[in-house]
């Protein structure tokens, strides 16, 4: 095929005979996106950097440079530390059971079976909701008198009284986290599917001859073959879930007793509710700087992991 | 590999066919009957999910009493100004990444993506200073170029996947014939990517109406206010009126479910060649 050919050729300079301005096009074609992302990603992050070392305050109209104060604050705050643990669960739980739930849901999607299309199609609806409606959904769902989940609970035998899911210090987290798995572990297994879908049947096959149980295929094939889209997958599901704010603010508020607060939603009420700019960029700051240590671990474990298989 | 399969197996794959199908579609289902019950039915300790008596009252209620299509249109505009913006924006960079002898271009991708990963509660607080001294605050303009930037990581990354699908050949025949930089890119390179540009701007116009976190921070009254906003903040004095918020999530849901259902394949390659492949 002519364009296949053609792909190997995608760094190399271009033998063009005739002349373009190419280094002036590029500029001025990237431009609109840099300037864009320079201003409303880039910027920020640096004016935050910024601001988190002032004790900016839009009460006080105060903004003086403080140096550290706000992190040595910060350092013997219990609500940040309180935050920063219940981010850290959630991210891992529901990182975790993403992954390992997704990839028992694209194992099947991998089967043949009538009505394909319609599981795959019911699997997009989780993902194109806003989240916003999934937390008041998923309030309705839960709810502590009325909730469907209460009763069927109730009904098969499983709890003997209501549960006052996320209106209890008890139970409010996992609620959360449920809801977290529910939005986004139908996407993961599509993705993960499309990964399993490239091993190559000719392996499984082989395998089959061989006299290989469908586990041991799985274990020992499937599995090695999936690991890098599996981490990838994980890294970014990870860090999105780090970034947890609507479902927590719209389901709970963070309550009750701060029990479902995160970093997301403690940043949000210093810098919105205290109006202080300069306490609340030091929060957001951290959370910065912890994302980017969980983005720099799993990039160092994928490195490794891909050179092992190499 | 149907033939080697247990009958055992056969029944395990259909439960599990069925569990993914109830887990992922049941949730909204119940919402969407919710929607058409009464409170008193909604309340009696007896679910049913079939609605009876059937009711329309919670979708007057969330248009009449609430004003549901006010967050609607300004959701409608936020969301397709930020569409096209993202896809006019878009395209320019992914096409120069893809056909303009760029060095480095994969490190410029690499940046690009990585800045959808920072965690946006680290941009609102200075944003919205910016927004106040602009004089920003409860306008369009604010959440459009905020969506912007927060769409077009994920837009350049698959129109790039995309451009690099189509034959250089192209590129050459064009430059034979005397085609500018610009002309490329607009005559040639857009119309052959028209699948791919309808996909990627249903991802920026799902990312542009579903946000919520800025939408909370730079609007302040339902002028303004997009649907997420506005669904959380429906609620009443002395109870929470669930059947109204189902009604309003089914208004708000239901276009963005067809839309996703109706172009699903393209969905799944676009994202699974943005994400996870290198």
């Amino acid at each position: 095929m002519s364009a296949a050919a053609t792909i190997p050729g995608i760094g190399r300079p271009r033998r063009s005979g005739k002349a373009l301005p190419g280094a002036l096009w590029a500029l001025l074609l990237l431009t609109p996106a840099f300037v864009s992302l320079a201003s409303v990603s880039f910027y920020p992050i640096v004016n935050g950097l910024y601001l988190s070392l002032t004790n900016t305050s839009l009460i006080t109209q105060e903004q003086d440079f403080t140096g550290f104060s706000n992190y040595v604050e910060l350092w013997g705050d219990p609500q940040f530390w309180n935050a920063w643990w219940h981010t850290m669960w959630f991210t891992a739980a529901s990182t975790v059971l993403e992954t390992v739930i997704g990839l028992g849901m694209a194992l099947i999607l991998c089967e043949a079976f009538k009505g394909r299309g319609l599981v795959r199609a019911a699997m997009l609806v989780p993902w194109a909701m806003p989240t916003v409606v999934t937390s008041k959904m998923f309030g309705w769902l839960f709810d502590g008198q009325n909730g469907i989940v209460n009763y069927i609970l109730l009904h098969a035998g499983l709890i003997d009284q209501n549960i006052n899911w996320y209106g209890s210090t008890d139970t409010a987290m996992i609620t959360i986290i449920i809801a977290d798995v529910w939005k986004t572990t139908p996407f993961m297994a599509l993705l993960l599917l499309t990964g399993l879908q490239t091993v190559p049947n000719s392996l499984i096959e082989a395998a089959r001859m061989d006299g290989a149980k469908g586990w041991i295929t799985f274990w020992y094939i499937r599995l090695p073959l999936l690991m890098p889209t599996l981490l990838i997958a994980g890294l970014f599901r990870a860090l999105d879930a780090f970034r947890v704010f609507d479902l927590v603010y719209v389901l709970t508020g963070g309550g009750p007793a701060d029990s479902t607060e995160t970093l997301s939603t403690l940043s949000y009420k210093v810098l919105f509710s205290t109006l202080q700019f300069g306490y609340g960029s030091a929060v957001s700051t951290a959370m910065f700087v912890t994302e980017g240590i969980i983005a720099l671990v799993f990039c160092l474990y994928l490195i490794r992991q891909i050179r092992r298989a190499q | 590999m149907n033939d080697t399969r247990l009958p055992l197996q056969t029944v395990a794959i259909y439960l599990g066919a069925l569990l993914i199908f109830v887990w992922s579609g049941g949730p909204f289902i119940w919402q969407f009957s919710t929607s058409f019950q009464l409170d008193k039915a909604l309340t009696s300790g007896s679910p049913s999910l079939i609605p009876h008596p059937f009711t329309l009252e919670h979708y007057y209620n969330a248009f009449v009493e609430k004003q549901l299509h006010r967050y609607v249109w300004n959701s409608l505009v936020v969301s397709l100004a930020t569409t096209f913006l993202c896809l006019f924006v878009g395209s320019l960079a992914a096409f120069a990444l893809s056909r303009l002898n760029i060095k480095g271009r994969f490190g410029i991708l690499m940046v690009i993506l990585s800045v959808s990963m920072f965690p946006q509660i680290a941009l609102v607080g200075p944003l919205y200073l910016v927004a106040t001294n602009l004089g920003l605050l409860d306008t369009y303009t604010a959440l459009i170029i905020t969506y912007l930037a927060l769409g077009l990581p994920l837009v350049t990354w698959v129109l790039f996947g995309y451009f690099e699908t189509l034959p250089r050949e192209i590129d050459e025949a064009a430059r034979m014939d005397g085609v500018s930089v610009p002309g490329l890119l607009w005559r040639i390179i857009l119309p052959m990517s028209l699948p791919s540009l309808v996909t990627t701007g249903l991802l920026a116009f799902i990312t542009a109406w579903n946000e919520f976190l800025f939408a909370l921070a730079f609007t302040s009254n339902i002028d303004r206010q997009t649907i997420p906003v506005g669904i959380a903040n429906f609620t009443n004095l002395y109870y929470v009126p669930w059947g109204d918020i189902a009604a309003a999530s089914a208004v708000v849901t239901v276009p963005l479910i067809l839309l996703v259902l109706f172009f699903q394949r393209h969905i799944i390659e676009g994202l699974t060649q943005g994400g996870v492949k290198e």
